[in-house]
């Protein structure tokens, strides 16, 4: 059990918080909050896998996840914004 | 160098934590959207930083670094416009805000009063 596993650990806890409020709502975009914390949550996985396992590979995903990732976030906006609540 | 990853990643994971927490424990969209911010932002960058660190590899350390600036560059453009379209389509304000900024400036499908 080192610290890395603990991190990982406190990772997974807070992606099952964000899944309880994007389970709850009670508005969408309140889901997409719950949905960008649990993605970069993930992320932040990713990072400290790569630590773990010592393949650097995995730092390629992190960089890709970082760039594109907000557009998911920003596309529910604007739908929000089109669609309403 | 270890010892300062450790501290970085420890820090960032701390704040992801809390920020889970604060997702499921506000009272409205704008408050969540307040603790969720700060972490997707300066959480996951700590994180990438502690990991870059402990690595400590160029090749990692540049990939990483990028990831930092990208993440602290497109994290809060998220927030931000989920706080927007939030506010533009009438999310009801939590009972006990005071200070509502754009009030009368948007178009809100039912105006909330305010607490």
């Amino acid at each position: 059990m080192t610290g890395v596993d603990i991190a990982l650990g406190l990772l997974a806890v807070a992606f099952g918080l964000g899944l309880v409020r994007a389970i709850r709502g009670p508005t969408v975009a309140d889901r997409a909050l719950a949905a960008d914390l649990s993605f970069y949550g993930i992320v932040a996985a990713i990072a400290l896998l790569a630590l773990r396992t010592g393949y650097e590979e995995f730092l390629d995903v992190v960089l890709i996840a970082t760039l594109l990732g907000f557009l998911a976030t920003v596309a529910l906006g604007a739908l929000i914004g089109r669609r309403g609540l | 160098m270890t010892i300062a990853g450790g501290v970085l990643i420890a820090l960032g994971v701390l704040l992801v934590l809390l920020a889970g927490i604060g997702l499921l424990r506000f009272p409205d969209v704008f408050t969540r959207a307040n603790a969720t911010t700060k972490a997707t932002g300066l959480g996951v960058a700590c994180i990438l930083a502690g990991v870059a660190f402990v690595i400590g590899t160029t090749e990692a350390t540049i990939k990483l670094s990028l990831a930092v600036l990208v993440q602290f560059a497109t994290a809060p453009v998220a927030g931000h416009v989920i706080g927007r379209a939030a506010y533009r389509a009438g999310a009801p304000l939590w009972e006990g805000t005071h200070i509502d900024d754009l009030r009368g400036f948007h178009e809100r499908p039912h105006e909330p009063e305010p607490g």
